[in-house]
This record gives structure tokens, sequence and C-alpha cells, in this order.
């Protein structure tokens, strides 16, 4: 960052001190750190983390905006990078692994089918996006998004982080530091946590509909 | 081009009142009567020579009240594929005999067919559900079985389409996503039961011994869905030993996105751009396969260019996926990235050829029924001669010269995952791993399409069946796709790309086609009926990485479980095609 955009303007620098002090605010330094050391979640669901692990490699080489330290494990990650079609025979994984990362962290939905189901949303295993569990800080469009294409969305991860403020963020706020999704899991379908009196509510609905139907029929 | 003589043995005459031949118009093959399956399979096999199987679906005919599955298989000495089916009535519970006993490769396509249809197969050592999870109610691939985004039967929809009205599928469910539950189902009396239950139940089976007296317990480990090494999310169960592997189990199904289901909703074109999803490092292979089996049911004829297009595009994509094979490889390895460098920087390239030619890096959307869809430009055809002539000769031996001496590399890949020839062809095994085993077998000489009989290669075979030999035989294979593309581009005309016009949609004959192409990690088929109409009755997809993966647990038994990382990426599974 440069001395100016990071000198916080209404303070004199004494000439000899220039290039040595600086005088800026806790957030705009605090942003700095962290925008620049963003270390992605090593995850990759299908297609798109292909293209993903090419943005990685030499030609659009992420690392220099301090994306290249891919961590295998959540609890090292600052971003999950949610790359390819999710299912639903993986998602109580994946909002698990959500759930083990620590805050600060932000989801990037990569591509058509992290962002809402793409190509293969109509298919019987398959989740319409990540955002129905988990909230989403930047979407990519694209199938798959070209590495031009995810660099331009980290860079407006960037830009996010640059807004956040350290009295605001919810993670020094009292209370738990971080919200947990509930992990959805597997019965005759998907069951989410989250939508069970829904789900009751219509099946009795369903279950009434079809009593009638049989009597109308008796 | 010229396929060797069919087999003269006449089934129904052998075995009378047991097989009859498929009269029906548009298909061929053999009907055996399920009872004497077993029976006729092992006479297929053993008196015929048909060693090794390579398809198995079910196919749900629904007005006909019977389930039907369909077999293709081999010789691995060349030669087309021999069809024959077994058929059941379509009444619950459907059973037919297990082929698992002739050819043992059948185990995991025949835990799909159950999985997906329903269908017993008796007999078979480990019948679970493979691709969805245990408790899923149904089986989606029926005919009458109906996803919760259900619409119409097929597309073009009619809600999308001509008003081009567009209506969130979220707001036409019943359950407000795409889930379903029978009437009165109530989440919180439902009893979980453990999907896991049957998995570890087989695992169990697995019993240590006492030894010097002392009884050690084995552990079972999980790698996956989420880990670092198997490239997606794909996920084994190891029971170990110490270190030594006792038993591994593939679990899979973490990326079904359901490419039949909706292949058979599709128009018969709209399926092309899915097929570049299933293995998504070779789209421009992949739509080749199934463009075959079109044709052939619709008689096209391709034109000149458009074939020597195809090959160029196919070999292209062939070195592009073994060297990233080698890069991720040696990732998986510890020797971070720097080879996997190497070989995306080449990648790159010849995307660049791929994007030029389609618009698209990865998913190109390229074949037609009938050619292909756009020509090569001068300025691309410039690159990939640069390419072919003088860039990639000198690079590949850069990166043997780089990784295939490396002490460390060799002590690792030595003598591990070794797989004997006679198993590979029962477990149904294709592609380079067949080849490292020392069989000759590649569909491009043994049953050859296109034009790949106009061209000299040769067929790189090694003998040791270890890792290392899976390695080096890949590295051959990339010098024999350069001899091939460098003919190609020399002899390469002008000409139409297309036969005939292009069009959107396609009436394609009543009848079945099975095609089958040598794409890099092997064999991939498609296997399509079709009723007339204009979207498939059945699209199957038999795919390398699926069928390769069950000799998994064959070459990792004793082994240590740290190599099994290395076996696996010799196996060269992506997990697009792997789940489909
Ligand atoms: S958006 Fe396209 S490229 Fe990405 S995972 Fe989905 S199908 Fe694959």
């Amino acid at each position: 960052m440069s001395n100016n955009e990071l000198n916080s303007p209404g303070y004199e620098i004494p000439e000899e001190l220039e290039g040595k002090v600086a005088i800026t605010t806790l957030d705009k330094i605090y942003n700095f750190g962290r925008r620049s050391s963003v270390w992605p979640m090593m995850f990759g669901l299908a297609c798109c983390a292909i293209e993903m692990i090419a943005a990685q490699a030499a030609r659009y080489d992420m690392a220099r905006f301090g994306m290249e330290v891919m961590r295998p494990s959540p609890r090292q990650a600052d971003m999950m990078l949610v790359a390819g079609t999710v299912t639903k025979k993986m998602i109580p994984a994946i909002v698990r692994l959500y759930n083990q990362m620590a805050e600060p962290k932000y989801v990037v939905a990569m591509g058509a089918c992290a962002s809402g189901g793409g190509p293969f949303k109509e298919g019987y295993n398959v989740v319409a996006g990540i955002d129905k569990f988990l909230p989403v800080d930047v979407y990519i469009p694209g199938c798959p998004p070209t590495p031009q294409a995810l660099v331009a969305g980290m860079i407006k991860l960037q830009e996010k982080i640059d807004k956040q403020s350290i009295s605001q963020v919810r993670w020094y706020k009292k209370g738990a530091d971080t919200v947990e999704t509930p992990i959805p899991f597997l019965g005759p379908d998907l069951i989410d946590p989250r939508h069970i009196p829904e789900i009751k509510a219509k099946a009795a609905e369903l279950a009434a509909l079809a009593a009638a139907a049989s009597e109308t029929v008796a | 081009m010229t396929t060797p003589v069919v087999e003269a043995i006449n089934l129904a005459e052998k075995f009378p009142g047991k097989v009859t031949a498929d009269a029906r118009p548009g298909y061929s093959g053999w009907i055996i009567s399920k009872e004497n399956l077993v029976e006729v399979a092992t006479f297929i096999r053993d008196e015929m020579g048909y060693d090794a199987l390579t398809n198995l679906c079910a196919i749900d005919y629904l007005e006909q009240k019977m389930m039907e599955v369909t077999y293709q298989v081999f010789k691995t000495t060349g030669g087309p594929v021999l069809t024959f089916k077994a058929q059941a009535e379509r009444v619950d519970p459907i059973e037919i005999p297990s082929v698992v006993s002739v050819w043992p490769g059948a185990e995991l396509q025949e835990r799909e067919a159950y999985d997906l249809y329903g269908i017993r197969f008796v007999g078979h050592p480990d019948l679970r559900r493979i691709l969805m999870w245990e408790g899923f109610d149904g089986y989606p691939m029926r005919r009458d079985w109906k996803e919760a985004f259900y619409e119409e039967d097929a597309k073009p929809l009619k809600s999308r389409w001509p008003e081009g009205k567009h209506k969130l599928a979220e707001t036409r469910a019943t359950f407000g996503d795409n889930v379903a539950f029978k009437p009165g189902f109530d989440p919180d009396k439902w009893i979980p039961s453990d999907p896991e239950e049957l998995l570890y139940a087989t695992l169990k089976n697995y019993k240590s011994e006492v030894k010097d007296g002392i009884k050690t317990d084995h552990v079972v480990v999980n790698m996956g869905p989420q880990h670092p090494s198997t490239h997606g999310v794909f996920r084994a169960v190891a029971v170990l030993d110490g270190e030594i592997v006792v038993s591994i189990k593939p679990v899979m199904g973490y990326l079904h996105r359901n490419h039949e289901k909706i292949g058979e909703r599709n128009t018969w074109l709209q399926n092309i751009p899915y097929t570049d999803r299933l293995d998504y490092f070779n789209s421009m292979y992949n739509a080749w396969s199934y463009a075959l089996a079109v044709e052939k049911m619709m008689g096209i004829t391709v034109p000149e260019r458009a074939e020597y297009i195809r090959v160029i595009m196919g070999e292209l994509s062939r070195i592009q996926n073994h060297l990233i094979l080698f890069g991720m490889l040696w990732n998986d390895l510890g020797s971070y990235f720097t080879p996997a460098l190497y070989a995306f920087e080449e990648r790159e390239l010849i995307l660049d050829i791929f994007e030029a030619v389609s618009g698209s890096r990865m998913m190109c959307n390229y074949y037609r029924f009938g050619g292909v869809v756009r020509d090569i430009d001068e300025a691309s055809m410039k690159k990939i001669k640069e390419l072919v002539f003088d860039r990639l000769p000198g690079k590949i031996e850069e990166i043997d010269r780089l990784l295939s001496e490396n002490e460390i590399f060799v002590s690792r890949m030595k003598g591990v995952g070794y797989l004997s020839p006679e198993d590979s062809i029962a477990y149904s095994v294709t592609g380079p791993n067949l080849r490292a085993a020392g069989v000759p077998y590649d569909i491009r000489r043994a049953d050859p399409y296109g034009i790949y009989d106009r061209f000299e290669f040769d067929i790189p075979v090694r003998h040791n069946s270890d890792l290392l030999d899976r390695y080096h035989l890949r590295m051959d294979e990339i010098h024999q796709s350069l001899r091939i593309l460098q003919q190609a581009l020399k002899q390469i005309t002008e000409g139409p790309v297309l036969a005939g016009k292009p069009q959107y949609t396609h009436r394609v004959p009543v009848g079945e086609a099975y095609g089958r192409v040598e794409a890099p990690k092997g064999e991939l088929g498609y296997y399509v009926v079709s009723n007339g109409k204009g979207n498939p009755y059945r699209y199957h997809i038999r795919t390398p990485s699926f069928v390769n993966i069950t000799s998994m647990e064959k070459m990792c038994v004793g082994t240590k479980i740290a190599d099994f990382v290395a076996i696996l990426g010799m196996v060269d599974i992506v997990l697009g095609e792997l789940d489909r």
C-alpha cells in the first residue's frame, strides 16, 4: 500500500519523518493485513475447481493477492471457495466444514452451480446453490468462470473486506463469536433442520388431501 | 473402416429355449433368459473368448412392463463388442442373477443399477446403494419416478418456451425446494437410520487374526470426501492392520449430478454440453463417443475434415490429460506444485486453442452429430502446428528429464500397486492401466473409430503393472499422440466440417447403439436407446473412472496406507465422471 493510501488525511507529518511514519486508522491497517492474506480452503467440488487450480498456477497467479496458501484444514482457512456443484450427499460435510472455520470467514460461490444449481439444478441429488445453507459474500458467474473472472471475484472480496470496521464486525461483539449453521441430514430426502416445521405441515397437508381423495372415491 | 468379422457362433442355436436373438427393430444381440444367465455368460467368456465386461446398465421399459439389463462384453484380442440382455418383469422385487462371479468388473455397475433402478442382483457379494445414500426414498432412474423440480417429460419445456417467461423452480415445487417427502412424513417422529450402517457391516467381515499370541484390532480410517489427495469429493474407507491395508472400499456419489436422468429429459443435442462436464479435463474427447453412438443410429457419415479435427482435438486433449495427471500425482506425493506448474504451463497453451475454436477453455461444446460445430481458423491452425511440431516435443522431454529419473519418485512407485494382467481384464480395467499390465488393448486399434486406422502409431505396452510402469506408459502415449498429431496436421484437407445443415432437433430412428472410444482415461462408452422421439429414451454413460475404480481394492490390499494416495492418483479418476 502506498504512503498516500495508508495515510489518513488531516495530520501533518514532519518532513524529516515522511516515508518513515504513517498515521492511519486501526480499520485500515487491520483490513490491510486481512485482505492481503486470505487463505482459501483447499476444497474442490467439481469442474470449477480445475479453473481454481488454473488460477493458482503460473499464468494467473493468485499469489499476487496473498491467496496462494490453500489450507486443507478448515480451521486454518479464511475463505471457503465453493467451486462446483453442491449435492445433497455432500452438503452435510460442507456445512460441517464451514462451522469448523474460525471467524472471520468468507464464502465465495464460484460458478453457476454453486450460485444457483447451474445446469444440474433439476437433478434429484443437487442443491440449488450453496446460499440455501451458507451466507455467500461474492458470487462469480460462469460455467466455469474463467480464471480472470475468479481473480476479479477475489478482488471484489478484498473490496468487501476493506469496507469492514473493527468496531462493527460480529466476531468482536459480545456473545458467541461465530454463527453456526445447523447441519442438514439425510433422511428419505435431504432434511434442513431449520425447515422441519414447514416440511411437517406440508406433509400433513398432503396426507389430508390424499385421505379426502380416497374418501370421495369410496 | 473395416471391423473384424463378428462371431459366427449362433447362441440361439447353441442354447435353444434359453437364448433368443433380439429381433426388435433397431436392436441387436441376444436375449438370455435370466434363469440361464450365468451359464450362458460363462460360455460367452470361456468358449467365445469375451474375457472382459465393459458395460452393464439397466433400462426401464415402462410401457412394456419390463426391466432390462444390457451387457456389453469385448475380447482383449480385439474386435467389436457383443451385446446381450436379460429381462425381468417390472414387478418388485425385480431380480436378475449377478454376473460378478463371471466378470468381477460388474460389481460396481450392478450396484449402480440396483441403486438407481432397484434391480436386485441375486448373488452379488455386497449389494448396497452406491450413488445415493442408504435410506433415500425411491429408485430415481425409473421412468415413473419424478424429481421435485419435475416439469415435463421432455425438453424444450413449455414453461420456458416459446413465450420465454421464466418461473423459478422453487415456486413450483411442493416443498419449496428440491426435496420431496411422502404425505404424512414427520421429521420429528422419523427415526434416523444410519446411512453408513451397511458399509460398516461390510467392513466387519474382515476379522483380525491372532498373530504371535497377540490379538490386534483393525483400525477403520476414513479418507474424504474432503481430502486434498482424493482429487475432489471421493471417499475411501480403509480397514488397516497397523499400516497395512486389509480392505478399502470406495464410497462415492458426493458429486452425483444425475447426468442420466437429466439426459433423458434433454433433447439429443442438449446432451452434448453435458458430456463436457463428465470428465472436465477432456471435454474435447467426451462428446466423441456420444456422437458416434447417435451417428451410428442416424447413419450419418462425418466429412473428412471434421474427422481430422476430431483427431487433432482429441489427441491434444490426451496430452494435457496425462500432463495434469503427472502434476497432480507429484503434488500428492509431496512435491508441492513445481511439477504441476510445468504441467499447467503446457495445458494453458492447449486450452488457448480450445478456446479459440470453441469459445470456452474447458467446456467446449464442440462436437455435433455429423462433425464439429466450427472450423479451425488460420491463426489457430498456425498455433497448433507450432505447438505440435516445435514446442511440445521439447517440453515433454524436459518434463521427462525433470521427473522420470527422480530417485524418491522411482522408489515410491516401483513395485507398488501391482495388478496382474488377468485381474486387470477380470476387473474390466481399460486404458493406460490395462496396457501397463502388458495387455495391448487400445480401442483406437482394436475396434477403430473415426480415422485412426489411417495413422501410423504404436500402442505402448509395459509389463510390470506397477505405478512406475503406469507412469512411463502415459509418457509413451504422449509421444504417440504427438506422432498422430503430426500426421493429421500434414494430411488434413479443406472441406466442410459438418454433414448437412446445422440442426437443433434430431429424429433418431428407433433402436439402440453403443458408442465407445479410447478416452485418455480408458474406455468411454455411451449406451443410448431411441424410441423415435426428440430425446433419448435411455442415455447411459459408461465412464472409465467409475469402472476402473472397481479394481482399487485389489491393488491396495497388502500395501501401506500411504501408498493408497499414489495408487488412486494413478487410477486417474475424475469425479465428474466417477459419480456422473
Ligand atoms: S458451474 Fe459449470 S463448470 Fe462449474 S461446477 Fe457447475 S457445471 Fe461445472
